[in-house]
């Protein structure tokens, strides 16, 4: 039996153990010597377990008692943290290293944070969602201060850290709540205790169970953590938070309103859709008084998350299929931009002022023709792939009735569609400047004109998303019954 | 030839493709060889619209040369013709060889002046030929992308503001618009049009937030897709991106706005609105009759007092949109005829006239009006060709803005007498307007010294505007060569939106029995 379930958890025991025999190794030798092969190491062992969960995954399975679960959800949320981790990894190695921060710990934490995330979104219990988030976390608060002589970084390390524990709290005090309430930690049975009705305490839990989700996935009104933390941690590890760990905690936010409370939809699609509102409006708002990229970006995909709420919120399997999908192209349009912002530098000092990128177009023709696709991808502009994720969730949330949240989401995206117009504007309208001087490395430029090709083409009959959207369908129907 | 839809539309793309790929360099040969590319490559895709049209049978109402293959999420990628579409497809292709030639003098950016302006042909070919609701507002949208750069990059000196608000403008009404199709698709579970055109949609009424929607889901379906489309066309009130867009816009984005563009909004009303949603239509027809009256009649006082010469053409196009959309929404035969050939003839005119002030621009670069004055005396041919494009915008017997004044006039006469007053009263105020224009900047005694030297246009500019006069006088005299392609589709809409009213009273009167 023991076996079996070993079978199960397998990629995720390989990865940590992998993440300690390598730290070993690093200890005891040339330490930071090590940390550029080790870096790519770690990318390329997350892309093999990409393709060995891709191609080994096999039905439902399910071990350690219902602890852990081995679906085709999960599998579609695990290949999408581990191939946005691995370019992330793979784009930061030259900027950390002209930097002096690439240490031997900057890619073990990161295997250890994704570890933690596939814990997450395979959760089948409340103890096991807790072990995972926090290793996820505490990986995470670490890297954000990776940067150990920056004030910035260090203060980007210690927010997170205590807002992280307080979202922590609310969710442990939800875990008891709803212990209390069912009798058991186990999605299976918790689903079975609100068959048909849900008490007020349960609802209570719920209520806290989820605050402590939005606070992961950086929802409003939990997002505060998010600008700071992305303005102050280094540029690699801000495209490292805008990417994977929201896959984790989206897949886990969707698994547990689904595996656990799928019988009290009702209750919990009102709390989805508030959030999804005042993301969305916070987001698109927010950003426009931004000069700053990365806090941009931050207030983006704040905006983002509140998308793939309302897909969440129709509460269907569509609506949850529109959901990984609009996640698998979000983290797509965010690496392709988090490889234009690496390129942003200065006499070799990073620039993050979006008045830098005046008349980029006329330097770099090609870099500046893919940030306009990204951008425009972002601000939901048909033909670029973004368009179909939002097409995805508002079709979701007006068949699951909620068409007032799809009228309210378009308008959204019309006010966030400016801050990213006026990037374009920047690059193309704005007069002469020599504000930046950096040359895209050959990893950077490779990543960012293919995330450029995807995002612009992969609409195209005959390529049709590579087929993502029958997988991700499969994939949300194993989740909802 | 299975695919000569797809092809056609495509074709400028590749065009684009190829400048992007093999073009280097920025030198007067590069800028040349970027040219002359885009030139070859609009004259190709004009060369295989003809045998769209030569393949057209325009005696059958249905979609022809049909294309289907899957897509992405359940959609279709699908592609036909009908004798509505046709001929936006040919103003297109006829114009776009014509604009190119146009900005033959630019002189900044110029490879990817030629890409943007070879993407968005594609674009515009696209939406007129779309059957998947998807696949249509994704041509109509990601039109937007080429427009706001030809205007913020090349545009006048307060491009960025005008750029901006044609983006935001348009977007608006277009996201509403995305919300519908979704819930068209949540409906009747399909995104392909020609079934989407026999599918009734509901017409329960019902209450929201207190306020009852006579027509129910038809209704509210209508007014999203109003948004897009008056936004678009653009209807007063919400016209006022258009002369800002207008001005700023170099003269080639102008030609390409004004001529094709704006056309998007009268083929979506054709296409949506009236065969999906006849009862929405019946329900708020009134309304969209009475804005045109209004745009026509205030629209043409805002332009007699206009000091800038492209903003007076750009109130001058709100003002003959307003015949447009008053045809499309009296449904009759000859109203609805009459708002095809009004956009076909406005494409042509309205064109000529903003290449007319480009003209001038070039030679002086300012559009004030009072900058000008007796231009005749020097620019004989010039005065010549504007005479007869301000002719024919009043709508001069003998050309083609006559006839489609005309029949749009006669349909709205039989629906209401009123609404065809104001309407009427517009063509006098067009003539004030137009003519008042030409005599203050063509006659006259040339005592301006700055223009004591300006030239007479040069051959390619009368060969730019020779197509456009043989075409506006072979549609005034010959209007059959347009009504004989439309008639049968029109007549069938007319048919297929009556039945469909008939249907809905015979429900109303009977659920009131």
């Amino acid at each position: 039996m023991i076996a079996n379930d070993i079978q199960i958890l397998m990629p995720e025991i390989v990865l940590a153990l992998y993440a300690m025999a390598a730290l070993m190794a690093a200890v005891y030798t040339t330490k930071d010597g090590m940390a550029p092969l080790l870096t790519w190491a770690t990318s390329g062992l997350f892309v093999l377990l990409a393709v060995w969960i891709g191609i080994n995954g096999q039905g439902t399975n399910i071990a350690f008692d219902g602890m852990f679960v081995d679906d085709g959800f999960a599998r579609f949320a695990k290949i999408t943290i581990l191939l946005s981790a691995a370019a992330v990894l793979l784009m930061s190695e030259g900027y950390m290293q002209r930097r002096g921060l690439l240490r031997f710990e900057y890619p073990l934490l990161v295997a250890l944070a994704v570890v933690g995330m596939m814990v997450m979104v395979s959760a089948g219990d409340l103890m096991a969602l807790y072990m995972g988030l926090e290793l996820q976390s505490l990986a995470l608060y670490v890297v954000a201060s990776l940067r150990r002589d920056s004030v910035k970084s260090t203060e980007a390390g210690l927010k997170y850290f205590v807002l992280g524990a307080l979202s922590s709290g609310l969710l442990l005090y939800g875990a008891s709540l709803t212990y209390g309430f069912t009798g058991t930690t186990l999605f299976s049975g918790i689903i079975e205790a609100t068959a048909d009705d849900a008490s007020l305490g349960l609802l209570f839990g719920l209520v806290f169970l989820l605050a402590g989700f939005a606070f992961k996935i950086s929802a409003a009104p939990f997002h505060m953590w998010t600008p700071d933390v992305y303005e102050g941690s280094p540029t690699p590890v801000t495209a490292f938070f805008a990417t994977a760990p929201k896959v984790a905690a989206m897949a886990l936010f969707a698994r547990v309103v689904h595996d656990a409370f799928g019988g009290i939809i009702g209750d919990w699609q009102q709390i989805v859709a508030f959030l999804a509102v005042v993301s969305m409006f916070l987001g698109a708002i927010a950003a426009i008084g931004q000069r700053d990229i990365k806090r941009l970006m931050a207030y983006s995909s704040i905006a983002h998350m509140g998308f793939a709420l309302m897909g969440l919120a129709a509460g269907t399997v569509g609506g949850v299929q529109a959901m990984l999908l609009y996640m698998a192209i979000y983290v797509t349009m965010n690496i392709g931009t988090f490889a234009l912002i690496l390129t942003m530098e200065k006499d070799g000092r990073p620039v993050t002022d979006i008045h830098a990128l005046k008349s980029y177009s006329k330097k770099e023709p090609l870099l500046a023709m893919i940030m306009l696709v990204m951008m425009f991808s972002l601000a939901g502009v048909p033909p670029m792939l973004g368009f179909f994720g939002k097409y995805a969730v508002l079709l979701a949330a007006v068949e699951g009735g909620l068409a007032w949240l799809a009228f309210l989401g378009v308008i959204a995206s019309v006010i966030g569609a400016f801050y990213y117009l006026r990037i374009v504007y920047f690059m193309y309208f704005g007069e002469d400047s020599d504000a930046l001087d950096g040359r895209a490395s050959p990893v950077l430029w490779v990543t960012a004109v293919a995330a450029g090709l995807v995002v612009g083409l992969a609409w195209v009959p005959g390529i049709n998303l590579f087929g993502l959207d029958p997988i991700a369908a499969a994939a949300a129907a194993t989740l909802v019954n | 030839m299975g695919n000569i839809l797809s092809l056609t539309t495509f074709l400028p793309l590749l065009g684009a493709i190829i400048l992007g790929l093999f073009l280097r360099g920025d030198d007067d040969a590069a800028q040349r060889n970027a040219k002359w590319v885009a030139l070859v490559t609009t004259i190709t895709t004009f060369i295989a619209s003809m045998f769209i049209l030569t393949n057209f049978d325009p005696a059958n109402p249905d979609f022809q040369m049909v294309e289907e293959r899957p897509w992405l999420l359940g959609l279709q990628y699908k592609m036909g013709v009908d004798g509505i579409s046709i001929l936006f497809v040919m103003l297109t292709t006829f114009l776009m060889p014509l604009v190119i030639a146009a900005c033959w003098d630019v002189k900044t950016r110029v490879k990817e002046y030629m890409i943007a302006f070879l993407i968005l042909e594609t674009l515009m070919l696209g939406v007129f030929l779309a059957l998947d609701l998807v696949l249509f507002y994704l041509f109509f949208e990601a039109g937007l992308i080429p427009m706001f750069l030809i205007i913020g990059i090349w545009g006048g000196k307060n491009r960025i503001y005008a750029s901006f608000k044609f983006f935001l403008y348009t977007f608006l009404g277009s996201v509403l618009m995305l919300v519908a199709m979704v819930a068209m698709f949540a409906d009747a579970g399909t995104t392909d049009i020609p079934t989407l055109m026999t599918h009734s949609f509901g017409t329960e009424d019902f209450n929201i937030l207190g306020v009852q929607i006579v027509g129910g889901m038809q209704t509210l379906l209508w007014l999203a897709f109003f948004a897009s489309f008056a936004v678009k066309m653009p209807m007063w009130p919400v016209h006022t991106w258009l002369p800002d867009a207008h001005v700023q816009a170099p003269t080639a984005g102008s030609v390409v706005l004004a001529a094709i563009l704006l056309k998007m909004g009268g083929y979506g009303f054709l296409r949506f609105s009236l065969p999906m949603f006849p009862v929405g239509s019946e329900v708020m027809g009134p309304l969209v009759l009475w804005l045109s009256a209004i745009a026509i009649v205030y629209t043409s006082l805002v332009a007699l007092v206009q000091e800038d010469m492209k903003k007076l053409i750009a109130y001058s196009s709100v003002a003959h949109m307003g015949y447009v959309t008053m045809g499309i929404f009296a449904v009759n035969q000859q109203g609805i005829d009459g708002a095809i050939f009004q956009m076909i003839s406005h494409g042509f005119i309205s064109g000529a006239l903003f290449l007319c002030v480009g003209v001038i621009y070039d030679r002086m670069h300012t559009r004030e009006i009072d900058a000008y004055g007796g231009l005749v005396n020097r620019m004989p041919a010039y005065a010549l060709i504007f005479m007869f494009f301000t002719m024919a915008n009043v709508g001069l017997p003998g050309t083609s803005g006559f006839v489609g004044e005309f029949l749009t006039l006669m349909g709205i006469f039989q629906v209401n007498t009123w609404i065809a007053v104001f309407a009427t009263s517009g063509v006098i105020l067009s003539a004030a307007y137009a003519l008042w224009l030409y005599r203050r900047v063509v006659m006259g005694d040339l005592i301006k010294e700055s223009l004591k030297t300006i030239t007479d246009m040069t051959r390619r500019e009368r060969l730019i505007f020779a197509p456009l006069v043989a075409m506006t006088l072979l549609l005034g005299v010959y209007p059959a060569l347009v009504l004989d392609i439309i008639g049968p589709s029109v007549s069938a809409l007319v048919g297929n939106y009556e039945t469909a009213l008939a249907t809905y009273e015979a429900a109303t009167q009977f659920a009131a029995n």
